[in-house]
């Protein structure tokens, strides 16, 4: 379940997210998930795409600083209690989340968590004992 | 019209003359014999203290420059034995490493008198408070002052610099009647005493400020929300600190005190010496001093001297305020930034890798001195963490006001956002022109 990320920086300066979103429908890499971080100097926007490579290559290309990360992606129950039951197994194995984010997918009742964490094989093998399954991207 | 040292500050032009080549043969005999670097230089040219008759052959010794106080870091400048050194100053160099001057007491009681003496020729007297708001400490400024106030018998508050609502409390209660701080302190107090409605409780009347470039403008200014005469003063911790020269009654320049100190201003590519009324660059070769003579200093500052004589009577010659540097170098709140500075921490942050792309942008805002630094991204620095990455801005900012002593804003910019011609990026952008 452990998946790439695309982690993009930017400054913070009008138009920085359009701009790397610009470059990547440009190259017709589609954005299947993404979450914003940011501070009063700078920001961090976060990315799953169909084509992590090629989407490095091409913001790359425009000058835009980009690391490809790895992060779990895994599948839970659109009920309530979905995401809790997630964060209760991470915790409970005192694995600290240093980020997530999550979506709904497309099949009803299925959603979708991507998460960052100190011990990320840990969190996976974890995850996997208590039943959570990969996310399948296909249905993001 | 009112001297300290009325013989010397009035001296016939000849006698003066005389009087410097006297003191220069001194100066450098005492070099030569105890200054490796300055002997070596002489013996480069061809030269013994034997080919110098007088001060007319101040052109044919060698220049000296700032990174001869870094390669000679600390004391190796030093003309006297460090038992004879009874203080020493320090400023920031063009790169981490400071650099260091000493004084014999002898030094002290010569600094001691130039700025005694050119406090009385702004009408200083023993009954005045002088309240020092330049920085006490390694900085010459402070101590600079606090001497020279002293020697003429005055009241000294030394305050030192920052905390202005306790400078303009003190100025108040103590009843300050001269104030000593960097021009832009004292815009920045003025406007402070403003907010407060407080100008009618200032019994100010002179104020002696220095250390950074201002303009005749932000002198009406000063001069208008502080309610005193605002003059200028020069100096430099390589020559000797505040005191090297300063303006009198007149305010039309600022006199060298030529018996102890020799002023050129040469072309700083043919270093060729220019006559009065030409700019150049300011050089000062130190007649009295002991502990750290200086021989033809390269300040790098550039500047045009006057040679009409004075209506205030003094016969030393007058320099203009300094316009611009011949180097890189910026004075930012008072204090001397190089460039090279800022690219050492940001090569330090990046464990020896890579020296990322800045540029460092200087602005004036209700006139107090912005200093902003951009810092392009790379991958090197770049991390998916944020806390990772506001420790590196943090980092950034922590280690250049280690070694700048003043506080920067770092910005962290795109790659290849910073603008670059011919392939090479513009490292300073420099908005205050106009604003001082």
């Amino acid at each position: 379940m452990i998946t790439k990320q695309l982690s993009v920086f930017l400054e913070n300066k009008k138009g920085r997210i359009c701009a790397a979103a610009d470059v990547l429908a440009r190259n017709n890499v589609n954005i299947r998930a993404l979450s914003l971080a940011d501070t009063s100097e700078f920001g961090i926007l976060r990315l799953i795409v169909d084509k992590p490579e090629e989407g490095k290559r091409v913001l790359n290309e425009e000058g835009i600083v980009v690391r490809v990360t790895n992060v779990l992606a895994l599948t839970m129950d659109d009920t309530p209690g979905g995401t809790l039951g997630v964060l209760r197994v991470l915790a409970e194995s005192g694995i600290s989340v240093e980020y997530m984010y999550a979506y709904v997918g497309k099949t009803t009742g299925k959603a979708f968590m991507i998460i960052q964490a100190e011990e990320l094989d840990a969190a996976e093998e974890i995850l996997r004992r208590h039943g959570f399954t990969e996310a399948d991207m296909s249905e993001i | 019209m009112s001297f300290l040292n009325e013989t010397m500050e009035c001296m016939p032009r000849e006698e003066l003359k005389k009087l410097q080549s006297e003191r220069l043969l001194d100066t450098v005999r005492r070099s030569y014999e105890n200054v490796e670097c300055f002997r070596n230089r002489m013996k480069e040219l061809g030269l013994t203290p034997d080919d110098i008759h007088g001060i007319e052959d101040l052109p044919k010794l060698p220049f000296s420059y700032k990174k001869d106080l870094r390669d000679y870091y600390p004391y190796g400048l030093f003309a006297v034995p460090m038992k004879d050194v009874v203080r020493v100053h320090a400023s920031s160099g063009t790169t981490g490493k400071r650099i260091v001057v000493g004084y014999t007491q002898k030094d002290i009681d010569m600094w001691d008198e130039c700025v005694a003496r050119m406090l009385a020729a702004l009408g200083v007297t023993s009954g005045d408070i002088v309240q020092v708001a330049f920085g006490y400490g390694l900085f010459t400024g402070g101590f600079g002052l606090h001497g020279g106030a002293a020697k003429l018998g005055a009241t000294v508050i030394p305050i030192s610099s920052g905390n202005t609502a306790n400078q303009i409390q003190t100025m108040v209660d103590f009843g300050a009647t001269v104030l000593c701080c960097t021009p832009s302190y004292a815009m920045y107090m003025g406007e402070e005493v403003e907010r407060l409605g407080v100008k009618d409780q200032l019994k100010l009347r002179i104020g002696v400020f220095g250390a950074e470039p201002w303009s005749e403008n932000m002198r009406a200014q000063i001069e208008e929300k502080l309610g005193l005469k605002a003059y200028d003063i020069y100096g430099l911790s390589e020559v000797l600190g505040p005191g090297v020269s300063c303006e009198c009654m007149e305010q039309a320049g600022m006199h060298v005190w030529e018996d102890h100190f020799a002023v050129e201003i040469i072309d700083p590519e043919t270093e060729e010496v220019l006559p009065a009324g030409t700019p150049g660059e300011l050089v000062f070769t130190s007649l009295t001093k002991e502990a750290f003579p200086v021989i033809r200093y390269r300040t790098r500052d550039i500047c045009v001297l006057n040679a009409e004589p004075c209506k205030c009577g003094r016969t030393h010659i007058r320099m203009a305020k300094p316009d611009g540097r011949t180097d890189d170098m910026l004075i930012i709140r008072g204090v001397n930034v190089f460039p090279s500075q800022i690219e050492e921490v940001l090569l330090k942050v990046s464990g020896d890798r890579i020296t990322p792309n800045y540029q460092i942008v200087v602005d004036r805002v209700n006139n107090v001195d912005t200093f902003d630094i951009n810092v392009e991204m790379s991958e090197v620095f770049f991390s998916d963490n944020i806390k990772e990455m506001e420790k590196l801005e943090k980092n950034i900012t922590e280690q250049l006001r280690a070694m700048l002593g003043i506080s920067a804003k770092v910005h962290l910019v795109n790659p290849k956002s910073i603008v670059r011609s011919e392939g090479k990026a513009k490292r300073v952008i420099d908005n205050r022109k106009g604003k001082i």
